[in-house]
């Protein structure tokens, strides 16, 4: 089963939860975080078009 | 010269069934663009089971002649050689995929090593038929005997391939903020815009249509999906390194209609390429089914 393993967004009041958060100030920061994050964590980063940006591995 | 062939009928017999033997498993051993068996050593191990497979197969009608029934259980012994075979390029190719960018996936990995086991018998077979011809008649009989199996081997070696089951067309790649369609299939969720851009620029998609119920099932294989983003990657090269989880090619069903989507990043985008290529990808034996066989299907008044 594919699993979150980490949370970016840009509200903290929208996320919670198991997976480390990572809180940025606007909508570029959290693209680049995520972009990184993917790199980092070798997991694909899916939009939920809410201002969060879920890393999950699928393997 | 004729008293030199009657009287030297069962070596001769032998010696020509081995060499039509071995003529029919090199007619079968091809590398082409996915380089297996692999060269040179690859081939030398292939071709020197196709020497053995020759030799039993030929030795077995000068056996049964000299009413050596016991012999027989010799070729026995040639099944479970073969199905080594079988075992040991399953083995290789399932280590080997591990470290694919794009894997084969273990039913194309099956329907390989099947392939190498059915050609070793395909090799006993035209020897034998060969060796029979040359000992029961004579040896120009022995010669046509042997061709003759060359053909049943070219006609048995060929399977079909995708253009005989669905039909292939492009279809554009759309990127909709995150979510990425093949014409009007999803296919994921693409978060990165870095991402987004890549596929916008080199994607390519295809739709494949199939004409009938049992090549919709042959096609919504998972197998049978792999092989041909294998395919697809081997021969037009794929824009992905370890590390990207989201260029990751795809292949996803519509599951209304049974057609295939297809998601691809190529680095070498030509939709000719692409297309010939997707209708020569070999259908796989383990992934066909035929649901119109089934009694209740073809009972029922408006079949398929």
């Amino acid at each position: 089963m594919a699993k979150i393993v980490a949370v970016v967004a840009v509200q903290h009041e929208k996320v919670g939860g198991g997976a480390p958060i990572f809180i940025e100030p606007d909508e570029k920061q959290m693209q680049q975080t995520a972009f990184l994050l993917e790199k980092i964590l070798d997991a694909s980063a899916h939009d939920l078009k809410n201002g969060t940006i879920i890393i999950v591995n699928h393997h | 010269m004729n008293t030199y062939l009657v009287e030297h009928k069962m070596l001769l017999g032998v010696l020509l069934g081995i060499v039509f033997g071995i003529v029919s498993r090199l007619l079968m051993l091809r590398t082409d663009y996915r380089q297996y068996p692999t060269y040179p050593h690859g081939r030398i191990i292939h071709i020197s089971l196709g020497v053995i497979a020759a030799a039993l197969g030929a030795v077995a009608v000068p056996a049964l002649y000299n009413k050596d029934y016991t012999a027989i259980t010799f070729l026995s012994l040639a099944a479970q050689q073969f199905r080594d075979v079988r075992k040991m390029e399953r083995e290789t190719l399932t280590k080997i995929d591990e470290l694919e960018l794009v894997s084969r996936g273990s039913t194309y990995i099956e329907g390989i090593a099947m392939v190498f086991e059915g050609r070793n018998y395909l090799v006993i077979m035209s020897a034998l038929l060969t060796s029979l011809f040359a000992i029961i008649w004579n040896v120009y009989l022995g010669i046509a005997g042997g061709i003759l199996s060359l053909l049943i081997v070219r006609l048995l070696k060929s399977g079909k391939n995708i253009a005989h089951i669905c039909r292939t067309e492009g279809a554009e790649v759309r990127v909709d903020g995150p979510d990425l369609f093949v014409g009007d299939i999803y296919i994921m969720n693409v978060g990165l815009r870095e991402n987004q851009e890549i596929i916008r620029e080199r994607g390519m998609g295809f739709i494949l249509t199939p004409y009938n119920p049992n090549g919709k099932v042959t096609i919504s294989n998972l197998g049978q999906r792999q092989a041909i983003l294998y395919d697809l990657s081997t021969i037009l090269g794929i824009f992905r390194d370890d590390g990207e989880p989201s260029l990751i090619p795809m292949a996803k069903l519509d599951m209304k209609d049974g057609r295939l989507a297809i998601f691809f990043l190529p680095q070498d985008k030509d939709m000719t390429k692409a297309l010939k290529v997707i209708n020569k990808v070999p259908i796989l034996e383990s992934a066909v089914r035929m649901p119109t066989e089934a009694s209740v299907n073809k009972e029922a008044p408006n079949n398929g």
